[in-house]
Order: C-alpha cells, then sequence, then structure tokens
C-alpha cells in the first residue's frame, strides 16, 4: 500500500458486508442441533436460596444450574465474587440462578414463569448513600486506595488558607446501548466446546471458561462474532455468558443459543458506576488554589467485577489536566445489592472529568475569573509530575490547541452576545462551555508488562496474503481496517491482501483485551514491529510467520501499593467547547454547537478517527444532560430505549473537529490511543455552558430538564 | 393461510397471524439484513418497506400484512439506488459497528424516494426512528446528502 501518509482515508474492510446487512451477527447464526436458553434470575436483592421448585419440563427441555458446572462455580475476572448460578446467596435482582434449555423460546418463558422459590430475604443496600453510611460494615467497602501528599501537611496548609470550598457531585449510571443486544452460541462437539459470540475479550471468556469447565485449554475455543457496539459493555460481561452456555452444552450435549432482548440487557447487563466525588480545596485571597483533597465513591454494584480498576482510573484522572499543589485522594468501591456495574468507555476518567472541570470552574467563579482562562493556570506541562509522581515526559499541546479552538468557535465574543442575549429574553437562555481533559493511554500501571504480555503473529501464505493473528476485536471502533492498513503500509502490499479474519483463540496468540484505548497503540505498534521483520525475512511464494512480543519500556515504575510512579506510558489529550441554548420555563436543553480538538499522537485513518470523535461526543454529551438510568429498590428503572433516552439524530448537531499531530514513539506511525478520549470531555463542557446560560452551578450529571426547573425554582426562592 | 409479496415473490404461510414479521423474514425466510435491536419500536433496525412506506417489522403482526407488498434490504440490493447509498455510506464513513444500518439504509431510501432532496434538518428528522450509538449520526446524515447529490434524478423513478 503506497498512502503517502497513513492517516489518509481507505474504505473499510467491512464494509460491504455491514450496509448490505449480509454479515452474520451471532443472533444470525443457526447451527444444527441448537436449542436457546433462558435464564431464572433472582427476584430479590439480597437473600438466601432456601428451595428451588422446578415445573414438569415437556421432553427436550432441560434446566442446567450450578450442580452442572464441573469447575469451580465462579466467573472467573479478577476475585472469585460472581457466581455462574448463585445457589446459596443471592445479590441483585436480575442475579442468575438457573437456565432452562430448549428448542422454543416461547415454550422456555412460559416455563421460566412457572419456576418457584422459595427465599429468605435479607436487608440489602439499595443506593450510593446507604453504602458510605455503612462503609465499615463488613463486606461493604470491595476496594479502596489513598496516595498524595500527607494529610498532616494538607492541615497545616488549610489552617492558613483563606477560604476552603467544599463540594459534593454525583454523576449517574450510563447504559452502553450497543445497537445489538448480548448474544453467545456455545457450539458442542465430542472434544471441544466452541463458544462464538459479541465480544471484546476473547482470552477474557476463554480463561473463564477454562476455569469454570475445569477443562484443558485444547478443549474449548472462542471465536468473535461481528459485534454490533461494546463501548466496554461486552469487556467482561461476556464471560459470564459464555460460561453460561458453555456450561449448558456440556450438561444437554446440545448447542446452545442465549441472545438478550433489549429488555433484558438493559436490566442485567453491566453499566457506568453511579460516583459521588467529594472536593475540600483549600484557595487565598485571591483565588489561587492552594491545596486539594479529592474523595471518590464508586457504586460497584454486588460485585468487584472489573471495579477496582475502573476506580484505579478514576483516582488517576482526579486532578484533571491540572497541576495542583498539595493534593491528596483517596477513593472507595462500595457494595450494593444491584446490579454490577463494570467498563464503559472512559473507564472511571469520566466521572472523574466530570467532578474536577465542574469544581475547578465553580473556584474560579470565586476568583471571578473566566474558567477557561482560571484553568488554563493550572494546565500540566511537558516535565510537569503527575498526582503519583510519574512524568509528562511527551510535549503537550494544550496551549496551542485551546488557542486554536478559542479561535475557531469565536469563544470570547460569544460569550459577550450570550451575556447580552440572555438580559434581553426571560426565557431562552445561551451558554458556552468548555472542558479540557487528557486519557491515559493502555492499561493501567504494570498492566501490560505483568497481566496482559501480548503476543501477536503474523502468517504469509503461499500466495504472499498476509493474516493478523490477534486476539482484537473489530466492534465497530475499525481496527479491521486500520490495523491492516499498518501492516499494509509497512510491507507496501495492497490492503486486499492483508487479511484479519475474525479472531478465533484456536488460531491467534493473546495479544489482549480490546479495551482502554490499547488496541492501535500497543498491538498496533507490535503489529508494525512484527512486518518490519517479516519484510527483512520476506521471500516470496512461501508461507512465513513472525511472532511479536510486548517489550515495556521502563519509567518510573508503577507501585500499585503506593499508587507511585508512571501509570500510563502516554497520554492523548483533548479540549471541547459546548453551546447550549436552555429553555428555562420547560429545562429543555437544545445543543447549539459542538467544537473539538484532539491530539492523539498520530490519525491512523482520518475518516476512522471522525467516527470516534463524533460518536464518543455523542455519548459524552448526552451522559451529561440526556441520558438518564436510575435504580429503585434494587430494580433499573429504564427497562427500554425510549425510558432510557440516547440521542437521536435530532439530538445531535454537527461537530467541527480538528486533530493536532503529535507523533509518539512507541506507538504504530506515533499512534496513541483515541476511541475513549473522544467521550470523557462532553458532559463536563455541556454542563459549563448550563452553567453559562443560567449562572447557576450544578452539582450533578445528568442535568436534565427536572434538575433544571428546580434549581431554577430553589434559585427564584433564595431571590425572592 | 396469509400471503402477501415478499421481495416482489408472493408468500403463502400458515403461520400464526401473530408471528411478528421480523421473525418471520428472519426465521422462516432466513433473510439476516434485517436486524433486532430492540423489539418495541424504539430503534429503528428491522425497518422494511411495507407497501413503500418505512415501518419497523417488529411490531407487525403477520396477520396484518394480508396482500402488502413487502421489501427488506435484500429485495433492494440489486438496485441503483442502493449501489449509490452503498458508495455514499463508505466515502462519508457512515459505517461503524453496522448493526443498525441495514434499517438505516432503507430509512435512508424512504427518505430520498420522498424528497431526492432533502435538508440537513429533514434528513435528521427522516432518520430521526432509527438510532446509531457509534457514529453519532453526523456521517450518516453526510452519507445520505451525498447520496442526494450522487443519485440525482434517481430517487423518483421507483
Amino acid at each position: 500500500m503506497n498512502l503517502k501518509n497513513i492517516s489518509t482515508s481507505v474504505p473499510r474492510k467491512d464494509h460491504k458486508g455491514k450496509v448490505s446487512g449480509q454479515l452474520a451477527y451471532i443472533s444470525d447464526v443457526k447451527v444444527e442441533n441448537m436449542v436457546y436458553g433462558v435464564l431464572y434470575r433472582s427476584p430479590i436483592a439480597y437473600g438466601k436460596i432456601i428451595s428451588i421448585h422446578l415445573p414438569n419440563l415437556p421432553e427436550g427441555y432441560e434446566a442446567v444450574g450450578a450442580e452442572h458446572i464441573p469447575g469451580p462455580n465462579y466467573v472467573k475476572i479478577i476475585k472469585e465474587d460472581q457466581p455462574i448460578f448463585a445457589n446459596e446467596w443471592v445479590n441483585y435482582i436480575g442475579e442468575p440462578i438457573l437456565m432452562l434449555v430448549g428448542e422454543d423460546l416461547d415454550i422456555l418463558y412460559r416455563l421460566l414463569d412457572e419456576v418457584k422459590i422459595e427465599l429468605e430475604e435479607h436487608q440489602a443496600i439499595y443506593t450510593l448513600e446507604e453504602a458510605i453510611k455503612q462503609r465499615s460494615a463488613p463486606g461493604v467497602n470491595m476496594a479502596s486506595y489513598e496516595f498524595g501528599e500527607s494529610l498532616d501537611t494538607i492541615t497545616s496548609i488549610e489552617l492558613k488558607a483563606h477560604q476552603i470550598i467544599e463540594e459534593e457531585y454525583d454523576t449517574g449510571y450510563q447504559e452502553h446501548v450497543y445497537l445489538e443486544p448480548q448474544g453467545m452460541l456455545a457450539i458442542y462437539k465430542e472434544d471441544e466446546i466452541v463458544v462464538q459470540g459479541s465480544m471484546q475479550c476473547l482470552y477474557y471468556i476463554k480463561n473463564a471458561l477454562v476455569n469454570a469447565l475445569a477443562c484443558g485449554e485444547d478443549d474449548v475455543r472462542v471465536v468473535q462474532s461481528p459485534t454490533g457496539g461494546g463501548f466496554g459493555g461486552k469487556e467482561e460481561f461476556p464471560s459470564m455468558m459464555a460460561c453460561h452456555v458453555a456450561v449448558a452444552a456440556k450438561a444437554v450435549k446440545k448447542s446452545v443459543m442465549l441472545v438478550f432482548d433489549r429488555s433484558e440487557d438493559m436490566v442485567v447487563t453491566t453499566k457506568r458506576h453511579p460516583a459521588k466525588l467529594k472536593y475540600r480545596t483549600a484557595i487565598d485571597k485571591e483565588g489561587n488554589i492552594l491545596s486539594m483533597c479529592v474523595e471518590i465513591f464508586l457504586d460497584g454494584g454486588a460485585n468487584v467485577g472489573l471495579s477496582s480498576v475502573v476506580l484505579q482510573r478514576a483516582l488517576l484522572n482526579s486532578a484533571g489536566v491540572y497541576k495542583i499543589p498539595h493534593f491528596h485522594a483517596k477513593g472507595y468501591v462500595l457494595k450494593t445489592n444491584t446490579v454490577p456495574n463494570g467498563a464503559f468507555r472512559g473507564f472511571g476518567a469520566p466521572q472523574s472529568f466530570a467532578g474536577i472541570e465542574s469544581h475547578i470552574g465553580h473556584i474560579s467563579k470565586l476568583a471571578n475569573i473566566d474558567p477557561l482562562e482560571y484553568k488554563r493556570k493550572y494546565l500540566v506541562k511537558q516535565g510537569d509530575p503527575t498526582i503519583t509522581k510519574g512524568n509528562f515526559r511527551d510535549p503537550i499541546l494544550m496551549e496551542e490547541m485551546i488557542e486554536d479552538l478559542l479561535n475557531t468557535s469565536h469563544y470570547k465574543k460569544k460569550k459577550r452576545e450570550f451575556q447580552q442575549l440572555n438580559q434581553q429574553n426571560q426565557r431562552y437562555k445561551k451558554g458556552i462551555g468548555t472542558s479540557l481533559f487528557l486519557h491515559g493511554c493502555g492499561f493501567t500501571g504494570s498492566g501490560e508488562r505483568d497481566h496482559i504480555k501480548a503476543k501477536v503473529k503474523l502468517v504469509k501464505s503461499k500466495d504472499d496474503q498476509v493474516s493478523l493473528k490477534i486476539s482484537n476485536s473489530d466492534m465497530g471502533q475499525g481496527i479491521l481496517t486500520t490495523l491492516c492498513k499498518i501492516v499494509a503500509k509497512e510491507l507496501d502490499l495492497p490492503l486486499e491482501n492483508v487479511l484479519y479474519p475474525y479472531p478465533d483463540t484456536k488460531e491467534v496468540p493473546d495479544s489482549g483485551p480490546t479495551v482502554a484505548s490499547r488496541t492501535t497503540m500497543i498491538v498496533g505498534k507490535l503489529l508494525e514491529r512484527a512486518a518490519k521483520k517479516l519484510k527483512t525475512q520476506w521471500q516470496t511464494g512461501v508461507e512465513q510467520e513472525v511472532v511479536e512480543n510486548y517489550v515495556h519500556r521502563e519509567m518510573i515504575p508503577w507501585d500499585e501499593k503506593t499508587f507511585m510512579g508512571d501509570a500510563y506510558p502516554a497520554y492523548s489529550w483533548g479540549v471541547n467547547i459546548v453551546e447550549v441554548e436552555v429553555d428555562t420555563l420547560t429545562g429543555n436543553i437544545k445543543l447549539e454547537k459542538v467544537y473539538a480538538n484532539y491530539e492523539v499522537g498520530k490519525v491512523i485513518d482520518e475518516r476512522v478517527m471522525k467516527g470516534q470523535i463524533d460518536g464518543g461526543l455523542a455519548q459524552g454529551l448526552a451522559y451529561g444532560y440526556l441520558e438518564k438510568m436510575t435504580s429503585k429498590e434494587g430494580k433499573i428503572q429504564q427497562k427500554s430505549i425510549t425510558d432510557y433516552g440516547p440521542p437521536t439524530s435530532l439530538d445531535v448537531v454537527s461537530i467541527q473537529s480538528k486533530v493536532f499531530d503529535n507523533p509518539y514513539a512507541d506507538g504504530p506511525y506515533g499512534a496513541k490511543g483515541a476511541g475513549e478520549l473522544t467521550l470523557i470531555g462532553g458532559a463536563p463542557a455541556v454542563q459549563a455552558a448550563i452553567e453559562d446560560a443560567l449562572q447557576t452551578p450544578f452539582q450533578q450529571i445528568p442535568i436534565t430538564p427536572e434538575v433544571i426547573v428546580e434549581s431554577l425554582y430553589v434559585r427564584e426562592g433564595e431571590d425572592g | 393461510m396469509i400471503k402477501f409479496t415478499l421481495n416482489g415473490k408472493p408468500v403463502e404461510t400458515d403461520a400464526p397471524a401473530t408471528v411478528r414479521l421480523l421473525d418471520f423474514i428472519r426465521d422462516n425466510q432466513l433473510l439476516i439484513g434485517t436486524k433486532e435491536g430492540c423489539g418495541e419500536g424504539e430503534c429503528g433496525a428491522c425497518s422494511v418497506f411495507v407497501n413503500n412506506s418505512l415501518q419497523n417489522s417488529c411490531l407487525i403482526p403477520i396477520g396484518s400484512i394480508e396482500g402488502a407488498d413487502i421489501v427488506t434490504i435484500e429485495g433492494i440490493m440489486e438496485s441503483e439506488q442502493f449501489k449509490i447509498l452503498d458508495e455514499s455510506y463508505s466515502n462519508a464513513g457512515g459505517v461503524q459497528c453496522g448493526y443498525c444500518i441495514p434499517g438505516m439504509v432503507m430509512a435512508s431510501a424512504a427518505l430520498l424516494s420522498q424528497n431526492p432532496h432533502p435538508s440537513e434538518t429533514e434528513i435528521r428528522e427522516g432518520i430521526s426512528g432509527n438510532l446509531c450509538r457509534c457514529t453519532g449520526y453526523n456521517m450518516i446524515v453526510d452519507a445520505i446528502n451525498l447520496a442526494a447529490k450522487k443519485g440525482d434524478g434517481l430517487w423518483q423513478k421507483k
């Protein structure tokens, strides 16, 4: 492939199959001797199972439960706290207890209604507030970390401060709403179980299966199906479904398909953690920040899952893009008897950035300085230490990116115009707001070095076609195209001669999960190196194979216990500016303009990058004002897409974006991570714009019409 | 016995009248281009034409379509209009995970045959019944715009 610039867009490799609908997702697959599975789930939030009574099952229908699991009864993720089939205690509404399998779904659902269960109900913890109050009770605190300057030092600074600002900030659930609901199929064969489905992490699933089935590495095989959106929702959750179908397939000796309908998917799958963030900041007379303490509480739901790692990222981003003198942070994952929360694009960072951007914005008001101007005073620079005593060692282009976006958006002019306009217009108020953010690329801390140890393989056939053998999933983000492009350019091959078949663990080494904005940067770099190696050995018409292993570039070593060192090898950066119009009568918010600048090292494909920008921003903006999910007594209240309210084409506006070049030595062609970054700035920018319009501070997202009307009502009361 | 036309061919079935058209298309006719995203008429992934009008096939019991003319994505795949949409979606980068796309293409075709030169607002309204979680819609709007330009005159041929 002879592209002068790697960033020049090429057609997507999977375009034809997708535009015609003929590419088969898991629910489009039918295999011989296939039965369906449906799950009987806990009707209560916390209690002990006393007995289960099954209805008479017609021929060909069977029940599968904990007693059918050959290995230990838990889904292997990090801790052993999520049973595959709960058989003693249930910890949340919707927790799987058993599975009914058979040919006809209608019959299965009828039988499901006839299952009777006797339970001894116990007092559940339903909310994060309750969990915070009870956090010293056994089992409630599922993970915690603390780091930064000593509290003694902070206290002595606070004693001399002009003022201490304390704020509490709340963020809600966010639901992924990948358009393709979760689905998994276990194909039964005498000597192996093949698990196929919608997924991001093949080897997470494989490891969970080897554990659950107590079998050898060669007895299970995991194959990715085309995946209709993931956003983190198909990171750890599919491991549980894979265990369900594989255990069932072994038990009934048939292939078992489990596909959720939308309401089941919305109620029982993982979500973004609701969070409470507390800030305590000392300032001097001029409004300068002297010290800051941050406390973060994440609602983990009923099991810890990946929550401890999510908390790490939330904490690592707790100071935003700012250099705060004397910073201290601690955080907790607390257990509630609600659906477990998990990975979602941004992975703890969106909560932290919403909180810190809000808090710094509010302090700027006290200092009587424009929020953006105030934020720029504290912006980190190249060579500055991170809050964990790591280092921002690469060039940071934020100043240039901000300046550029100010010009593009006419920020200062708009700000003045809107002030005048708002004085004249009683009902409709306009506002403009900004957000500044970064994203640490790749796994947190020593994850790549100690846990993942990625390996990639390139296989060349006799006809000189080269296949990528990696365990990463294209879930829509475009790696089928971008990773092939890297290899094709390196080998100077036409793009069609580089193949990336949907991965199958029998064929591909473990190149790690498709998460953490690591695929392009880490796996892409390994592929680039493998391609370089293959090029030097290239023999036309001969089968060849090369393998590359991850090599860790040691910086300031990360220590998870002390929370010190370089938490990430590199950072991507962003600036967003958002304009809104708020209807003060109804509280409705209309997005008017969105501007975005990003720096991701080097773009591998401009069109793919724009797709990440627009899609990520739409999710991030909506997280700030549109998407609302709640839980009442352990029950998710929004069971349909309309109840929840993700953006439609009418909610989004055209986005003016630009990406800055800043090549990173350890990324392919200089590329860093991009997928998660694009979501992070949306919510804080929309909040800042709403605050600018109404001249009212908010302490939560989403800022829904109800929140706005309530705040105006309260303010009227205060004014009156 | 229920009779209707599917992609130009007559179909007869003794399936119960309450079977959803979506299931009939997928399970009985084995046409996989019509996807199920919500089952409640909210996402548009299962969009088909019923007598030339865009409808969610998950909300239609087959008993209600006696004599109707049903067209799925498979039924338009060979058309000139589809080729233009295909190209435009590719050039504009309208496709990511792809799950909403067949429905989105059906909605695009429906919009353009009614309004061959839609404004941006009209495009946004035209696809507002079809959800996409990957793209933030803008590149899909661009694709439809492009298809309108490229297919000038073609959309009203029908």
